[in-house]
Order: C-alpha cells, then structure tokens, then sequence
C-alpha cells in the first residue's frame, strides 16, 4: 500500500466513522426535543421516559461525534498539510464559524443532559432546541468547506499560489447550497428512518406497546419529510453537479463519452479499459432528461479529460447507484406510511409496513457513506477540483500504513462498543400500555 | 499591535482556557485512576459528576485553537502536522478514548464490571494524554521544528522522531501533567460536599502543588541545553523578573489558601498560577510562532482572512460567552456552605 493511498484510506476511514455520529448529533436532539414538548403538553409520561432515554443515546453517540471530529480536525495537518497550507487561508473561515456553533451544541447539550433537575422546564426545553440548531449550523459549515473542495472560488491562482483570497466568495461557492441542503436533510431521513425502523422492529414482536408506537410516529414526523424531500435535493444536487463537476457526474453515470442525448446507465460493472458498462441497462435520454431537464441535452463524457484525470470509474458508479436505490426506497417507505395515516389507518397494524421499516434502518447511513464516496472519490485525483492534485497535498512522512492501520482498529473497537451499548439499551425498552 | 499578533495572542488565550478548564479534566481522570482507600468510590463519583457536564465544551477551546491556527498560520499548521505526526496521533487517541470511555462509563452501563472497566481506561487515557500534549508543546518551545531540510537522507528518526523525544520535551509532559493534577485537585476541593472528600483533595492539592514546583525546575535545568531561546528569554527578557515574581505570588497564593482552606482564593490562584505560566511560554517564544523560523508576520494568513476571522470570533463571542457563563453557573456555583 502507498503511502498516498494509506493518507486517503485513513481520511476516508476517519469521516466514514464520523459521518455517522454527526448526523445522528444533528437529528437526534430534534426527536428529544419534540417528545420532551409532547410531554409538557399531554403529561404523559411515556414522552418524558422517551426524551430522557433519546437524551441518553444522544450523549453517548455525540461524545464519540465529538472526539472523532476532533481527530479530523488534526488529520487535515497530519495527512494533507499542503493542502492545508494552500487552503487554510482561503476556507478557514467556515471551520471558526462551525468551531463556535460546535461551542454552543456542546454547552446546551451538556445543559440538557444534566440540568433535568436543576433548571425550569421551559429552561430545559430550549436548551435543547439550542442544541438541535447548532448541531444543524455546525453541520452546514463543515459542509460548505467541503463543497468549496469540489467547485473552489475565492481566490486567484498565480503561479501556484493563492492570491486576492476573498474567503467570504470561497464559502458562497456554488456547490454550498445544493450540498449542504442534502446533507442536513440525510441526517434527519437517517437518523428518523433510524430510529423509527428500530422501534418498528420492536412493534412487530410487541404492537400495543404505546413506548414504541410514540417513538415511531416522533422519528416518523422527523426523518418522514426529509426522506421525502430528499431526491427532489438530489435531482437539484446532480443537476449542478452536471454544470460544475462534469467529470464527477460522468463517473457516477458511467458515461465515458461526450453525448446528446446522454442515456442513464442503470447498474452494470464499469470496465474503463474498453469504455463500456457491461450488464447495465441503459435508458435512452435518460440522462440528459435528468441533468438538464432535456431530452435533447449534451452531457459531458470522462472523455473531456485526459485519462489520468479520471476518478475510479466503478466505485463512484456502484456508490452512486447504491445511494440513489436507498433513498428512493426510503422515499416510498414514507409515501406509503403517509398515505395509510392520511386515509386514518393503524399504522403498526400494517405488519409489511413494519417490515419495510425495518428494513430502512440503516438505509440512510449506508446512503450517506455512499453518498460522500461519491462526492470524495468522484473527485480525484483533485483534492481542490482543478487546482491541487491530491498526491501533491499528502504529507511527506512515511510508514503511513501504521497510523492507517491503529486509526481503523480504534474505530472498529469503538464501533462494536457503541453498537454493543446501544443494543442493550433497545433491549431494556420499557413496557407501556395505552 | 497587528492583526496578526492579535490572532496570536487570541490563540495563546484559547490554549489557555483549554488548559485551566479542560486540563483539569484531564486532572480530574488521573485522581480518579489513583484513587485508593475506603472513599475510593465516592471520590470516582464525584470527579465524573464534576467533569460530566462541562468536559466536552472544554474540549471545544483546543479545536478553536487548532482552527485559527490552520485558518490564520498555515505554514506553522502544515509543518507542525508533519514533524510532529506521531506525537500529536498519540494525543488523538488519546483524546478519542478519554472521551469515549467516559461516557461509556457514565451513561453506557448499568453498574456492572464492565463499567468499572471503562472508568479505567477513561482515567488512563487522562494520564497519558497531558503527559503528550505536554511534549509536543516542549517540542515546540525547543525550537527544533525548522523547516524538514535533507528529504530522504536525513533520516527518520532525525526528522520524526528526535524533535520531541528529548530530556527537555517529556520534562515538558510530566509538568503539564502534574499542572492538570493539581488545578484538577484544588478545583475539587469546591465540589466536595463532604468535609472527608475536601480534606483528601487539600492534600491531593498541596502535594501536587509542591511536585509542580520541582517539574517546573527540572525543565528549567533541562532547557539549558535542550531549548535555548525560550531559556534565554525566561531568564533575561525585561518582562521575565516581574512575571516570575507573580508566578511565584500566585503559586505561594494557592498553597497558602488550600493550608488554611480558603477553597475559592486557592482555584483562583491557581487557575492564575498555570495561565501566567502558559503566557511566559508564549512570550518566551515571541515573535515566533514556531521557532526557530516561522515569525508571526511571516506565516501569517492574508489580511483579509486575519479581518474576517476576528469578526467572526467577536460574533462567536457573543454567543459562546453568555453561554459558557449559563453553563458554569448552573453546574460550577455551588457555595460550599450549601453542604447539607
């Protein structure tokens, strides 16, 4: 293994790992927050039990959030220190603004959590609204910085180096809004389809429980929208990926040539050596239909750049298909719980209901990593679209399999903890009746 | 003064929040893994109960700080990230595991063994992270980060390695370590509820007050041949004598009022005590912020970077200090005469 690629694994590996509880530190504050409220206005104490035991979750997967962010934090010196020493100036500025909104979740969760006994109620329930605003504001930083990686503005290259920085152009650059809208609604359609999923699993053995029907229909009103919401963002996302990032759009529709009209290329195994997708089915006019809203639409092929420009072609396709399959079918799960409460129908008495449910659990996670391989991978061998190749920014130190290697088996560790934890804590879910 | 320095210096003040809150987490984590005797529990419970509420928003003052670093000094971010590559991974696992471990000991379990389990490796992972954090500041002070000249021939050991594994470095570690104990101790003094667990972290506090006094001479001794500069200046810059001379107030302060039990003027002394150490380390340095090369006017960011950041960190302000102040109110007021 490479040095180069030992840098890139330990980088993916970190935000692979990361990615989950962030997303979880974003949502999961929303479901506490709306069953302490449906406490405070029903008096029922199966929302207070559920609110403490979300509190409870949250803290667990927020610390590991946090700890793990923090580690990302210094892998961006300790891997890519070139990259960091060009881009510091220009996008530092939405990671100070992350670093307070960060400040603001950690204090009010920290509030939250211990304060049950020692402020009002009213105190209390704010405290987590604070937290599930800022947990959102931090999320949306970090993406912007993200999104600067893949469509870079802001600056001037001159002779290789950075000059008229404007790091408030850098942060409005294009990419910031489709992708940070798509990923704050990943983190409510995966986390609420999360939890709703685990509680459906839980109906299925045990329907009248009132603990898990509440939970369902809580993680349902919060993950259900976004789940809904969230292709129309992707159909918005890959249109602007289309305009801004033509090469990373080819790969995720293994379209190896320039066409008009672009067909969509449905599944098959990209083979880059003879430019075709064998096994896939393609749709004609597909593509251009879906990146331009025109049948008749020239979309650009990998055959606009020379060859070693190309990301891997059938890993960012694989990853792309996986995600758009998840998220449709999450969007169909809801569709279909939506509509059997809109006509006044038992949800949990609808055991395939249950069942696709169920199933959904960790469909947004999985659609989320596949979803951030598709925007990493895509696009290399650019760490900055365009400006800085990512062999040039990696740190010159080597052996950087042995930090590789311990960062991954102290992730795996402490994933089978927290799963492990989590677990027992479902486990131990209480009985309630109506 | 520039902008510059003033990112600089709003820097050294954010190490220096970490050091005073988050520190005596740290702090908190190695009394808990030496804690022994009958009240060996009680004391366990009242350190997590301590840091619960506060140790994650503490920890956010050393991301703060790594983010203006990377924003406003890149130059000094890069080099630092590859000299001291090793170091500063070790203090990440460090830090993941506290963390981590923490709250599975606290919320993860329901009062088995494997809780017990993660009480030790949260407090063991508390004292091996000051104990690095520590020397990768030494490596820093000893201005051995010049710029990785002689590519392949130099050397791993000489580029990687030898910067922070030095006499002075570790002596560096073992004071931050003992700092955080100590600060952690006198702190704890204010928590207590019960009159036996005040006395067991006086003594805690005045042992650990009096070995900080020895650390800090051993890096005095050891920095003679090990980091020049900053010796030079601590002992001859004109603000040298006179911050001393406070130290040393502030230092003798402390064990005074931990002596007569005067628990609120020993935290803040205390607290004064290891900042003004912080801030000589920051001025022994000036006006590098990585010797032996990289001045501040130097490895500065563009000024417009430097303008937009410190309105950002004036808006930021606004939010996170009326907060903060929330935070530590609710959890840190308590009157010791509220003792039932």
């Amino acid at each position: 293994m490479s040095d180069l690629l030992a840098a890139r694994s330990q980088m993916a590996v970190s935000l692979a790992f990361h990615i989950v509880f962030a997303m979880v530190g974003i949502a999961m504050p929303v479901l506490m927050v709306v069953a302490e409220r449906r406490w405070q206005v029903t008096g029922q104490d199966v929302y207070l039990d559920l609110a403490r035991r979300w509190a409870k979750g949250t803290a667990i997967l927020f610390a590991v959030g946090a700890v793990s962010g923090t580690v990302l934090s210094f892998e961006l010196g300790l891997l890519w220190p070139e990259f960091m020493r060009f881009a510091g100036p220009i996008i530092g500025m939405p990671f100070s603004l992350e670093g307070f909104a960060f400040f603001t979740e950690a204090i009010f969760l920290g509030v939250y959590l211990y304060g049950w006994d020692r402020i009002s109620s009213r105190a209390h329930l704010w405290a987590g609204v604070a937290v599930a605003v800022s947990g959102a504001a931090s999320g949306i930083f970090v993406v912007i910085a993200n999104a600067w990686m893949n469509t870079p503005t802001g600056f001037e290259l001159v002779a290789g180096r950075a000059v008229n920085v404007d790091p408030l152009a850098a942060m409005a650059n294009p990419a910031a809004l489709p992708q940070a809208v798509h990923m704050t609604l990943a983190a409510y359609a995966a986390t609420g389809l999360g939890v709703a999923g685990i509680h459906a699993f839980l109906l299925l053995k045990d329907p009248s429980n009132a603990f898990h029907r509440r939970a369902l229909v809580i993680a349902l009103l919060v993950g259900g929208p976004a789940a809904v919401l969230q292709p129309i963002s992707g159909d918005f996302t890959a249109r602007h990926v289309a305009r801004y990032q033509p090469t990373k759009l080819a790969a995720a529709e293994a379209l190896f040539e320039t066409q008009a009209p672009a067909p969509l290329v449905i599944g098959g195994w990209p083979d880059v050596r003879t430019r075709t997708t064998p096994g896939a089915i393609e749709i004609p006019y597909g593509l251009s239909l879906l990146a331009f809203h025109d049948p008749r639409a020239q979309v650009k092929g990998l055959d606009v750049v020379p060859r070693d420009e190309w990301p891997n072609v059938p890993i960012v396709h694989l990853a792309f298909q996986l995600m758009v399959a998840l998220g449709t079918y999450m969007a169909l799960v809801v569709l279909w719980a939506a509509w059997l409460g809109w006509r006044g129908q038992d949800l949990v008495s609808h055991r395939w209901l249950m069942r696709a449910l169920t199933l959904a659990t960790p469909m947004g996670f999985i659609a989320t990593e596949a979803g951030w391989v598709v925007t990493e991978v895509g696009r290399q061998p650019w760490v900055i679209y365009g400006v800085l190749k990512t062999a040039d920014a990696v740190t010159p130190m080597p052996g950087l399999i042995v930090p590789f290697l311990t960062f991954t088996l102290l992730y795996c560790f402490l994933a089978v903890i927290v799963g492990w934890l989590l677990y027992r804590q479902i486990v131990r879910s209480p009985q309630v009746t109506e | 003064m520039s902008l510059a320095e003033l990112v600089a210096g709003i820097i050294v003040v954010a190490l220096n929040a970490y050091a005073v809150l988050g520190g005596a987490d740290f702090g908190g984590g190695v009394w808990a893994l030496l804690a022994s005797g009958a009240r060996r529990e009680r004391r366990r419970h009242l350190i997590a109960e301590a840091i619960g509420p506060v140790w994650e928003a503490n920890h956010v003052w050393l991301i703060l700080a790594i983010v203006l670093l990377f924003t406003c000094f890149p130059p000094a971010f890069a080099r630092l990230g590859t000299l001291l590559h090793i170091p500063l991974s070790l203090v990440l696992i460090g830090i993941v595991l506290r963390g981590s471990a923490f709250t599975f000991w606290r919320y993860g379990g329901h009062g088995d063994e494997t809780q017990r389990y993660w009480g030790v490796v949260f407090a063991i992972a508390s004292l091996i992270t000051p104990l690095l954090l520590g020397t990768t500041v030494g490596a820093i002070a000893s201005g051995a980060l010049g710029e990785p000249g002689g590519g392949q021939g130099a050397g791993f050991y000489r580029i990687y390695v030898a910067p922070w594994l030095t006499p002075f470095t570790l002596s560096v570690g073992v004071f931050a370590l003992i700092a955080f104990a100590f600060l952690a101790a006198v702190y704890l003094t204010l928590e207590a509820q019960e009159r036996e667990l005040q006395e067991d972290f006086r003594s805690r506090a005045l042992g650990a007050g009096v070995a900080l006094f020895f650390a800090a001479l051993a890096a005095l001794l050891l920095s003679h041949r090990w980091a020049p500069r900053v010796r030079e200046a601590l002992i001859f810059a004109p603000w040298a004598v006179p911050l001393h001379l406070l130290t040393a107030t502030t230092a003798l302060t402390a064990l005074a009022a931990l002596w007569r039990r005067r628990w609120r003027v020993a935290r803040v002394a205390a607290a004064t005590q290891v900042s003004l150490i912080l801030w000589g380390w920051a001025l022994a340095q000036y006006p590098y912020v990585l010797p032996p090369d990289l001045a501040v006017e130097a490895a500065a960011a563009p000024a417009v970077t430097l303008r937009l950041v410190l309105a950002a960190l004036a808006l930021g302000a606004l939010v996170l200090f009326p907060s903060l102040y929330y935070l530590l109110r609710i959890f840190k007021s308590r009157q010791p005469s509220e003792v039932p």
